[in-house]
């Protein structure tokens, strides 16, 4: 799919308000595990580094590409396990302190 | 297949959004992470059958790399201790930079004819993806304890300017000279990006690397979503730009709650603990106290508020305070936990703290919810923290820390402040809040004194 020009500029603007709307209520009291989890979706870059691996045609190509989705794998995950058990550590008394 | 593959990908982009919306809540907080991360699955699985890529060699290389990069970060990940968290953050966002950045690097290593505007989208996402991988590994060596001195030399702001100047001018020649470019530009051009990013964050002090990497968290983002725009993936465009808004929103706020501007914390060096300015109006004399009595004076009291900072996570304390809390809950004391928004390393950090030690997080309030209960409180615990309790701040012009928002813990009865000795805060201040009429200072480690005050409520 090429998206180019005004569709793209029109995507740009919507998710750059979506961002702002999603994170604007917030409590200060989730912006750790909100951080992580806004570094977790990057993660993402995953998708385009396995696509970059996968046209490599040159040892060049393919060394930049593995390393790229290395890092890229390294985020996904690792911004995933993090958030998850930040988050799952929150507990509200009604339920019971521990 | 090419539909599923773009339907998978559009239903990605919708729970990421759904995911993000869902952690605006601790209730919901949990759930949103997981559907954040079915998504990514159902994105990452769909692209094995991507058209196009090709070469069974290509997807071996893929298949070791995430088996690798996964697997480290899973189990770095688990391991890593909740007071360390920030720079774990710190490094997997780097990660994410240096991904971006790399698929850039295919693209125009590959010398692939593009359009003039992809190709300097492509550029651009090279430049910030760059940046913020070599930033964020500074930030995580400056939290992790790795680079404890911040290095800094006259003309620095000038130097870095230039270098990044330069970075600028090489990605427009590449950007703007089609396939024309030679394979050393690139180098260079990735070379001075890398450098910018170690110069522009070595400079910054500690205590302003949560601001720091929350940017860099903002900028990764948007370098996801120019290489999105440059492979025509919208998934990524989308999930990159809505992170890069998110980001820059939670920079600001996070500045704000320090009241400092973004560029203050960038190019002004505060909070190095170098030189700090001495108040020197502050009169009056520290009255210890012994653990026996504050326990009693708390035992007694019908409000409790506990302001805990960053000392007492590294004491470990927070399990032994809330041990303690307990008990007064058992014997009618109303306890709440008040915290300062740049409490711990990481605005938030202390909620996840407290969190871990199993405090609801419904006895959790932030400044604007508490500041005015503090009045009706017959204690004040300050355990760990010190800035952020500094009446000076509302009092002193002349103070680096004045006009930051604080705790009013100074309008409580009674101030208990547990400290391990006389020294200053972060910021090199000196606290007025100790030397004041109804504070008193209970020496000792916290976890320690925290055992101290258990057994003297037990007791009673």
């Amino acid at each position: 799919m090429m998206i180019e020009g005004f569709v793209a500029l029109y995507i740009f603007m919507l998710a750059a308000f979506t961002g702002y709307e999603v994170i604007s209520k917030v409590p200060v009291i989730l912006h750790t595990p909100l951080m992580s989890g806004s570094n977790f979706v990057h993660g993402i870059v995953l998708v385009g580094a396995m696509v970059a691996l996968g046209h490599a045609q040159t040892p060049l190509e393919q060394l930049i590409g593995f390393v790229g989705v290395l890092l890229a794998a390294g985020n996904a995950v690792g911004g995933y396990v993090v958030t998850e058990r930040m988050l799952e550590m929150f507990k509200s008394s009604g339920k019971g302190g521990q | 297949m090419g539909f599923v593959i773009e339907v998978a990908y559009f239903v990605a982009a919708v729970l990421f959004i759904y995911g993000l919306k869902k952690m605006s809540s601790p209730v919901t907080a949990r759930r949103g992470i997981v559907w954040a991360g079915v998504g990514m699955l159902v994105a990452v699985l769909v692209t094995f059958f991507q058209p196009g890529l090709h070469g069974v060699g290509n997807y071996l290389l893929m298949f070791i790399a995430i088996v690798i990069g996964g697997g480290v970060a899973w189990v770095s990940g688990k391991r890593v201790a909740m007071t360390d968290m920030p720079q774990m953050i710190a490094l997997y966002n780097g990660m994410g930079g240096g991904a971006a950045a790399a698929i850039a690097g295919v693209e125009l290593v590959r010398h692939e004819p593009m359009t003039l505007t992809v190709q300097l989208i492509a550029v651009l996402g090279a430049l910030i993806g760059t940046v913020a991988f070599s930033g964020s590994l500074i930030a995580f060596a400056k939290l992790q304890g790795l680079q404890r001195k911040t290095i800094r030399f006259p003309n620095q702001k000038f130097v870095n300017m230039a270098v990044f100047a330069v970075a600028v001018l090489f990605g427009l020649i590449i950007g703007l000279s089609g396939t024309g470019y030679s394979g050393g530009l690139l180098f260079v051009f990735f070379l001075l990006a890398l450098s910018f990013g170690v110069m522009m964050t070595v400079p910054i002090g500690g205590a302003d690397m949560p601001v720091v990497i929350s940017l860099y968290n903002a900028l990764t983002g948007l370098a996801v979503g120019f290489e999105g725009f440059v492979l025509g993936n919208p998934a990524m465009m989308i999930a990159g730009i809505v992170v890069g808004s998110a980001g820059t929103l939670l920079t600001q706020l996070m500045a704000k709650a320090m009241n400092r501007s973004l560029a203050n914390v960038l190019f002004s060096n505060f909070g190095s603990g170098g030189a700090a300015v001495q108040a020197g109006e502050v009169s009056g004399s520290l009255k210890p106290i012994e653990a026996s009595d504050a326990g009693v004076m708390m035992a007694y009291a019908n409000k409790v508020i506990i302001v805990p900072g960053y000392g007492m996570a590294v004491a470990q304390a927070q399990h032994k305070i809330w041990e303690l809390t307990e008990l007064l809950g058992e014997r009618g004391v109303t306890v709440k936990f008040a915290i300062h928004p740049v409490a711990g390393r990481m605005p938030g950090h202390m909620n996840v703290l407290l969190a871990e030690a199993g405090v609801p997080y419904d006895m959790i309030f932030d400044l604007d919810e508490i500041n005015n209960e503090f009045a009706s409180a017959d204690v004040a615990l300050v355990i760990g923290a010190n800035d952020v309790v500094n009446p000076v701040a509302r009092t002193n012009p002349d103070s680096p820390i004045y006009g930051m928002p604080i705790l009013n813990a100074d309008k409580a009865q009674n101030v208990i402040v547990i400290k391990r000795g006389q020294g200053t805060g972060f910021s090199g201040v000196e606290n007025a809040l100790f030397f004041e009429d109804n504070t008193r200072m209970l020496y000792g480690d916290g976890q320690k004194v925290a055992g101290e005050l258990i057994q003297t409520v037990k007791s009673l």
